[in-house]
């Protein structure tokens, strides 16, 4: 059976249900241009990260025993964001009783991007999207899980979210001077540390602004709403958009 | 005082918080620019963690062995538990030889113990004789980092205390300048100091030797002048053979300021004729790291300080904000297990990115540390869901639609955030960043409508 005919589970981070509806739609739309088949289970909820991440993984244990059985008959779950799936894979906590089904989870749970790249075996995309882009590459995508190469280690360039972009017609990809320094978010971080989460936000945007980015994209809404956040109280121009709402604009 | 109020402070002078960023900036490309030219570091980097992989398992079997091959070599051999072991041991020997004063090169160790402190409260003159470490010592300050002491400050500030202290001319800045009159006040210091303590940055069991990397040779000047030499080793810095060497040394430098290699690599073996030298192995705390599973790979450590140069947060809150010996995020897996509620704040000042996992030259998993720390800070301390429940008050989680995610989630956020959806006062993610737009429906609801 090729890959788009199997079924697959769209997996949207709580914060994105309830703030960004927009990129939910353009992930399951986007999928549905190339051919999946695509079913939202409405039960899901949150994977719990923000508890973990601020040191109470040991309180999500029920969270992580739903999260499972809403999405344990899938044949791939796919999500716009690489931090929440980061989460399922490597700190979810290990559920007893569960193992075979966890385990299945962590190899069929896959972030947007590789998902189009790895599992569909997508070169590129074809389409139209004129405009000058930066890319903010989400540490636990990035680093979590390895969708680009990291600045920090020796090995060959890649970049899938560059891969699936790079040849829209019109497109102008922007590099960075620091192409995978982090924004500042860090869930709890963000309030925890506020002066330096902010300072980090400013920094980033100031990269970007100097090499005249007009769309700033990346796979993690978490990210980009810090920065549109710090972008918009200081009244700096720049856009903000998923990487899913760039592909699916750029499809039609 | 906790990790994010030193950080705002710091923030607070804003040309030279970006400049400590930019600087240590500077640092982490030159690592990243030499690391690639070195087409096997991803495997050297294996092989350095596999090497202490062996160290950790086998740690007391390479200490006895380094100790027997030591003490063939004529070299005394102490060991100490704990810190005032260590500095009753060197004091011990300062007095045995009538030592009034002696000179030090670089070593975290010692800082550490406290040891300048306690030899000077014995009356003995300590002198570190490492450059930055000599001006952070003028100004009666710790090091912010731990291979550039005195990154946090800049010619101007080195200059005003040169004036002060050596009596260079006021408002001269010129590093050449500064270098020389440094260098012609701790010749005098080297030449008068008849015992030298120094580091190690590396034991080798098969032998018993040690090694000692500088780059201003401030260890051997020290070391070859006076008549004692006593070493201050963590119990961890052992490596099994010789050959390892070759190792560690082509990742230390490289990953430290992006050199090929230490300018000077020193290895000590024996004491020349009519000389002593000591070695002080310090425990400190270590094995008792090295029984917690989760954060023994912090042992691993051979204190390059990329991890520091890297951080994103360290850049940026500088060293003394961490409030320990070692500070960035190598430090912040080390400190908690010295004395967890005072460094608790450590692992939460992190956005867990893991470029410090990434940068390591010995592989240890940092950020996947802190996180393991964060899950044991919560327990020793329930008041934080509480105060951390009190930040994020009004802020993302607490918006009204909140109540729509069900079940589960809730049960378990409710635990960390129990006044966060009713509370109102202080809504910190606001102060300088806007809320997002409240869309009119969910995904949850819109789908609802188009696709069922």
């Amino acid at each position: 059976m090729p890959e788009n005919k199997k079924h697959i589970a769209l997996f949207i981070p709580c914060y994105v249900d309830q703030f960004y509806p927009k990129v939910a739609i353009a992930t399951l739309e986007l999928l549905e241009k190339l051919g999946c088949q695509v079913t939202y289970p409405m039960g899901q909820t949150c994977c719990g990260q923000p508890m973990a991440n601020a040191g109470y993984e040991r309180d999500t244990v029920a969270t992580t025993k739903h999260f499972i059985r809403i999405f344990k008959d899938f044949d791939y779950v796919v999500a716009p964001s690489g931090s929440c799936v980061l989460h399922v894979k490597e700190h979810a906590p290990a559920i007893a009783g569960m193992e075979k089904e966890q385990s299945e989870l962590h190899d069929k749970i896959f972030e947007l991007t590789e998902f189009l790249t790895d599992v569909l075996k997508i070169e590129n995309i074809k389409g139209s999207f004129p405009h000058r882009v930066g890319y903010h590459a989400s540490c636990h995508g990035q680093r979590g899980l390895r969708l680009s190469a990291s600045s920090e280690l020796n090995q060959t360039p890649f970049n899938k979210a560059k891969q699936l972009m790079v040849n829209l017609e019109g497109l102008e990809w922007v590099e960075l001077k620091r192409k995978d320094e982090c924004c500042g978010f860090g869930g709890t971080f963000a309030v925890s540390e506020e002066a330096l989460s902010i300072q980090m936000g400013k920094d980033r945007l100031a990269d970007h602004q100097a090499q005249q980015v007009e769309i700033l994209t990346g796979g993690d809404m978490s990210c980009i709403m810090h920065l549109q956040g710090i972008a918009k109280r200081n009244g700096n121009p720049i856009q903000f958009k998923h990487i899913a709402e760039i592909l699916n604009e750029a499809i039609s | 005082m906790s990790h994010p109020i030193q950080a705002a402070e710091f923030l607070q002078d804003q040309a030279k918080s970006k400049w400590h960023d930019e600087t240590l900036w500077f640092v982490r490309d030159k690592r990243d620019k030499i690391s690639k030219s070195v087409p096997e570091w991803e495997n050297l980097r294996d092989l350095a963690s596999q090497i202490k992989d062996n160290v950790l398992a086998n740690l007391g079997k390479y200490l006895e062995e380094f100790e027997k091959n030591a003490k063939a070599n004529n070299i005394h051999v102490h060991w100490a538990k704990d810190a005032e072991e260590h500095n009753r041991i060197v004091l011990g020997i300062l007095q045995e030889k009538r030592c009034k004063a002696i000179v030090k090169s670089k070593s975290i160790l010692t800082e550490e113990c406290h040891l300048n402190p306690y030899l000077e409260k014995n009356g003995v003159e300590v002198v570190d004789t490492d450059l930055g470490e000599r001006i952070v010592q003028f100004l009666n300050q710790a090091p912010s980092h731990i291979v550039l002491p005195a990154i946090h400050l800049k010619k101007k500030d080195i200059s005003e205390i040169f004036h002060e202290k050596l009596h260079t001319e006021k408002g001269n800045e010129d590093p050449d300048y500064l270098t020389h009159a440094a260098r012609i006040h701790l010749r005098e210091k080297f030449l008068s100091a008849k015992v030298a303590i120094t580091g190690v940055n590396f034991g080798v069991a098969e032998t018993g030797e040690f090694v000692v990397c500088t780059n201003e040779g401030n260890a051997d000047m020290g070391v070859h002048l006076a008549d004692v030499h006593i070493a201050c080793m963590g119990i961890e810095k052992i490596i099994p053979k010789r050959a390892h060497l070759g190792v560690f040394l082509r990742l230390l430098a490289r990953s430290a300021t992006g050199q090929s290699v230490t300018n000077y690599t020193s290895h000590f073996r024996s004491p020349s004729p009519g000389k002593e030298i000591h070695i002080v192995l310090v425990d400190n705390g270590r094995t008792a790291q090295l029984a917690r599973p989760k954060f023994k790979n912090s042992l691993k450590c051979i204190r390059c300080g990329a991890c520091m140069n890297t951080c994103p947060i360290y850049r940026r809150s500088g060293g003394f904000s961490y409030e320990s010996t070692v500070p960035g995020p190598i430090g912040s897996i080390l400190s908690p297990g010295i004395d967890l509620q005072k460094h608790s704040s450590l692992p939460f000042a992190s956005t867990l990115c893991g470029s410090c996992t990434d940068v390591c030259p010995v592989k240890i998993n940092i950020h996947e540390q802190l996180y393991e720390w964060r899950q044991e800070i919560t327990k020793a301390q329930p008041d934080r869901a509480k105060s951390l429940a009190m930040k994020i008050a009004n802020g993302v989680f607490a918006v009204p639609f909140a109540y729509n995610l069900s079940g589960n989630m809730m049960r378990g956020a409710l635990k960390i955030l129990p006044d966060s959806i009713t509370y109102s006062g202080l809504n910190t993610w606001g102060k300088q960043r806007d809320l997002p737009e409240l869309p009119k429906e969910s995904f949850k609801d819109w789908y609802k409508k188009n696709r069922k």
